[in-house]
């Protein structure tokens, strides 16, 4: 059994720097580091990330308040708050629009040092308001600014989308906005949240005045 | 510590606490210190396909005595809270921590009597990261915050000024209960157009 293992002269006196060779033929070979900060690896296209509140095309909300997120974390990791929407002028107490329907969620927040991205809130949203992006930078110094509240959870306003509170596209109701009818804001949206502005220039201004007088 | 502890504020000083943070933030070696899944990660961050080496932590100190970084990666039972505070106190100074991960951050899941629900309960936290385990990407993100804070640290008077500062904006801060509630859609009558979003494409 011996002879088995006996091997050449020369392979026995290189045999204890072969190991080099290893070694120095990796230095030739494709360098497999991620170079992080400059240039970053996708990640997979359904990633969980941070999360996204949705808008339909005219720009409303997409999320009703349900709470179905909240109920589904594990981690109890979102807080939310519906409210009614209202119709009624803003001149006569009314609160306006902010999604199509009955109710929409008036607090949202994200606590992000307790949720541990399992999508099970993505799962339960029953709107497809809730989603999730591939960003995952998030570290931060302090645990308040890790709790992400509404407006940095909404998405940007996409082209031809008008920035509520604002009523719905004239003449269609709240179903139609799940078959895919609306397809962007309307000119009378526009002039609804134009107007809107001027009238609260308007009452900027006469309530400096009457600080003035 | 050494001799910039004595130096007086002025030019020289703000020269020393930026070569200072230059050196410390190019060779901070982390401790050798997991406590569960998000110690995996935390391993392979080490390995060459992330390679924590990138940022002169060329390896994890073997004991707390030669580290200056400590990364908890992992919920922090309560049985070994104490030990991950003498972990801390055997590290010299200067000394920084990540949370890594929402378990050490603030429990995150594990809401219940067991857990430590943060781990800035028994030692100071300079960077929280968030994930379930965060990705090693993420780490590194957390890491290169810490880099930016440690460039940015004081020394010396400078540094006991910046402790005042911090001391009396903590002791004026509003406490939770009398805050305004974080959205109002009511705000829209004070100010004219609500926040849009931030862009995450952007």
């Amino acid at each position: 059994m011996a002879e088995d293992n006996k091997s050449g002269f020369f392979s026995d006196l290189f045999a204890p720097v072969g190991g080099f060779g290893v070694t120095f033929a990796t230095m030739f070979r494709k360098v497999y580091t991620e170079e992080y900060p400059e240039e970053k690896r996708p990640t997979q296209k359904r990633f969980h990330g941070r999360h996204q509140l949705n808008r339909h095309p005219d720009g409303l909300e997409k999320c009703v308040g349900c709470e179905l997120c909240a109920w589904a974390c594990p981690a109890d990791a979102i807080f939310v708050e519906g409210a009614s929407n209202d119709d009624t002028p803003f001149e006569d107490g009314g609160t306006g629009r902010f999604s199509p329907g009955e109710r929409f969620g008036k607090i949202y927040q994200i606590n992000y040092l307790r949720c541990i991205f399992c999508g099970l809130c993505i799962e339960a949203c029953p709107t497809r308001a809730l989603t999730m992006t591939n960003f995952y930078e998030l570290a931060d110094d302090n645990r308040a600014d890790l709790i992400f509240t509404k407006d940095q959870l909404l998405a940007p306003l996409q082209e031809g989308m008008v920035q509520p509170p604002h009523p719905m596209v004239a003449g269609l109701e709240e179903r139609d906005y799940y078959l895919g009818k609306v397809v962007s804001g309307t000119e009378a949206q526009r002039e609804y949240v134009a107007a809107e502005v001027v009238a609260d220039v308007a009452a900027d201004v006469a309530r400096a005045e009457e600080g003035d007088a | 510590m050494g001799i910039e502890e004595k130096l007086p504020a002025g030019f020289l000083l703000t020269t020393v606490e930026a070569v200072a943070g230059y050196m410390r933030k190019s060779s901070v070696w982390p401790a050798t210190f997991g406590l569960a899944c998000c110690a995996i990660e935390m391993m392979a961050v080490g390995t060459p396909d992330y390679d924590i080496a990138r940022f002169g932590m060329e390896r994890f100190s073997a004991t707390p005595r030669q580290a200056d970084l400590m990364i908890v990666a992992g919920r922090v039972s309560q049985k070994m809270a104490p030990v991950v505070r003498q972990v801390y106190d055997q590290m010299p100074e200067p000394k920084w921590v990540i949370s890594m991960g929402v378990c050490a951050s603030s429990g995150g899941m594990f809401n219940n009597y067991a857990i430590v629900q943060g781990v800035d309960h028994i030692i100071p936290v300079d960077v929280y990261l968030p994930g379930c385990p965060p990705r090693p990407e993420m780490l590194l993100n957390a890491i290169l915050v810490l880099h930016d804070q440690i460039q940015h640290s004081k020394l010396g008077v400078n540094r006991v000024k910046a402790a005042r500062a911090a001391e009396a904006a903590a002791l004026a801060a509003t406490p939770t209960s009398l805050m305004a509630p974080t959205h109002d859609h009511l705000a829209h009558v004070g100010a004219l157009v609500a926040p849009a979003g931030k862009n995450l494409l952007a």
